[in-house]
């Protein structure tokens, strides 16, 4: 059987769960840069809470994703709706390599450097704005960057729960054992990842060139 | 001496002491003044407690007992952000801001205050023009500068809003012995044009020599003594002959 007949019998189909599919992952990221950014500076501030909040986001990695998107039935309003679901479950795996990057990132910057902005009369807010997070912008984008190809595979699974995206034709693939439905799902969402990955990684090594 | 210039000194040390939470004490109790107009050196071995004592006239470090006073008040009733924007900040790694071109890491404090974009381009020029550097650099950035380069937009950067009191830790220290004479040749005809008051860090004597009004001796977390430059080499304190030995000045050296 050729594996790519489904994917080329069924362009419109492939191409609305594509999007499906990056807009799940596309929100997730988002939602977790939302949080990821402030708190990944408080941490950095906070060499304590660092641990138990790292700590925390962690453990979210250590429970089965399949089992997560379950979990999360219980949880009012989140559960009402599949996607709400897939998105929750997706921005707490993306807030990991986000948060610890943005962490990094901001510990990273040359003491000297630092130093001097205060020592010149910066405000707090100032010396993160116009120092800090230029200078940590590559590691921010590099978590990121790592966030979004988690995300872009982990978001086939939520077609489970029924929250659409490519995960749908895969797990229709497995039902039926049908290679060409598998892959019909897959190929997009290989392609996604690498793109995504590759886009990134540009930005990122412009990013670092310039410090 | 001016009675009407030493009235208020512009720092005044009174009995601060410095010791990390729970750890060593890094200045034992110090008693100093620093009058407007002069360049005093703090000169000392490392971890002799210059840099500690640099740190707590511009607050980055609090004092553990005792006060430190910056025009009659303790720098704890200061806003701190009005304080350091007083004292121009110079140190040894420069800590230029390296994604800034030499115009915005000079203009970025006069930028935070507010200053229209004009009077910022030209207030760069000026200072460029003041500490050496040429106009075809304002667009470099730190890290396609020589070390010498660097010092000077250190050196800029600290002026850029005019401050009456300049705080310099081992300005020149990272410099090739060349560059870091002219450097301070340099700095010693700024500093007679711009009278500011100086509190200069090193443990290089010839720049203290060069530039001080007075040395302050540090040893170990204490002032040892306080001199003239010219004091500095006659006197027959250990310590003070130490340095003069380390230097070959003022004694006859022990050659091999």
């Amino acid at each position: 059987m050729n594996l790519l007949s489904y994917f080329l019998g069924h362009p419109r189909e492939v191409w609305t769960l594509t999007l499906e599919h990056l807009w799940l992952t596309g929100i997730s990221v988002v939602l977790a840069v939302l949080v990821g950014l402030p708190l990944g500076v408080g941490i950095a501030r906070r060499p304590a809470l660092a641990r138990v909040v790292l700590g925390a986001v962690n453990s979210v990695h250590v429970i089965p994703s399949l089992a997560l998107f379950g979990f999360l039935f219980a949880v009012p309003w989140i559960g009402d709706r599949a996607p709400r679901m897939a998105i929750l479950a997706l921005s707490l795996y993306a807030l990991l390599p986000i948060l610890r990057n943005v962490c990094a990132g901001i510990l990273g910057v040359d003491p000297a450097v630092v130093e001097a902005g205060r020592g010149l009369g910066l405000t707090p807010a100032q010396l993160l704005v116009r120092v800090e997070l230029p200078l940590a912008l590559g590691v921010i984008v590099a978590g990121i960057r790592v966030a979004v190809v988690l995300a872009v595979g982990i978001a086939t699974i939520a077609a489970a729960i029924g929250a659409g995206g490519l995960g749908e034709l895969i797990f229709r693939g497995l039902a039926m054992v049908n290679q060409s439905l598998i892959f019909a799902g897959a190929l997009p969402a290989a392609l996604l990842a690498l793109l995504a990955d590759l886009a990134l990684g540009g930005l990122e090594a412009m990013l670092r060139r310039r410090v | 001496m001016c009675a009407a210039a030493s009235s208020v000194p512009v720092i005044s040390f009174r009995a601060a002491s410095y010791r990390l939470p729970q750890g060593p004490t890094l200045l034992e109790p110090l008693s100093l003044e620093i009058h407007a107009g002069t360049t005093l050196v703090l000169l000392g071995r490392s971890g002799a407690g210059k840099t500690t004592t640099l740190k707590l006239a511009n607050r980055l470090l609090p004092a553990s007992a005792g006060d430190v006073l910056v025009e009659g008040k303790s720098v704890s009733e200061w806003d701190p952000i009005r304080l350091r924007r007083q004292m121009g900040y110079a140190i040894q790694d420069v800590g230029l801001f390296p994604h800034y071109t030499v115009e915005r890491n000079i203009g970025l404090l006069p930028a935070v205050e507010g200053w229209p974009q004009q009077r910022i381009r030209q207030r760069v020029r000026e200072l460029m023009a003041l500490v050496g550097l040429d106009a075809s650099l304002t667009r470099r950035l730190p890290r396609e500068l020589s070390g010498g380069q660097r010092q000077r937009v250190g050196v800029a950067r600290a002026l850029a809003l005019d401050p009456p009191v300049l705080l310099m830790d081992e300005p020149f220290g990272a410099l090739d012995p060349l560059t870091r004479a002219e450097l301070q040749a340099e700095f010693a005809r700024l500093q007679q044009r711009l009278g500011k008051t100086v509190v200069l860090v090193t443990h290089d004597l010839r720049e203290a020599l060069l530039l001080g009004t007075e040395i302050a001796l540090f040893d170990s977390g204490r002032l040892a003594g306080r001199y003239s430059p010219a004091s500095f080499l006659s006197t027959q304190d250990a310590l003070a002959a130490g340095f003069r030995q380390a230097f070959a000045l003022g004694e006859s050296p022990g050659r091999p």
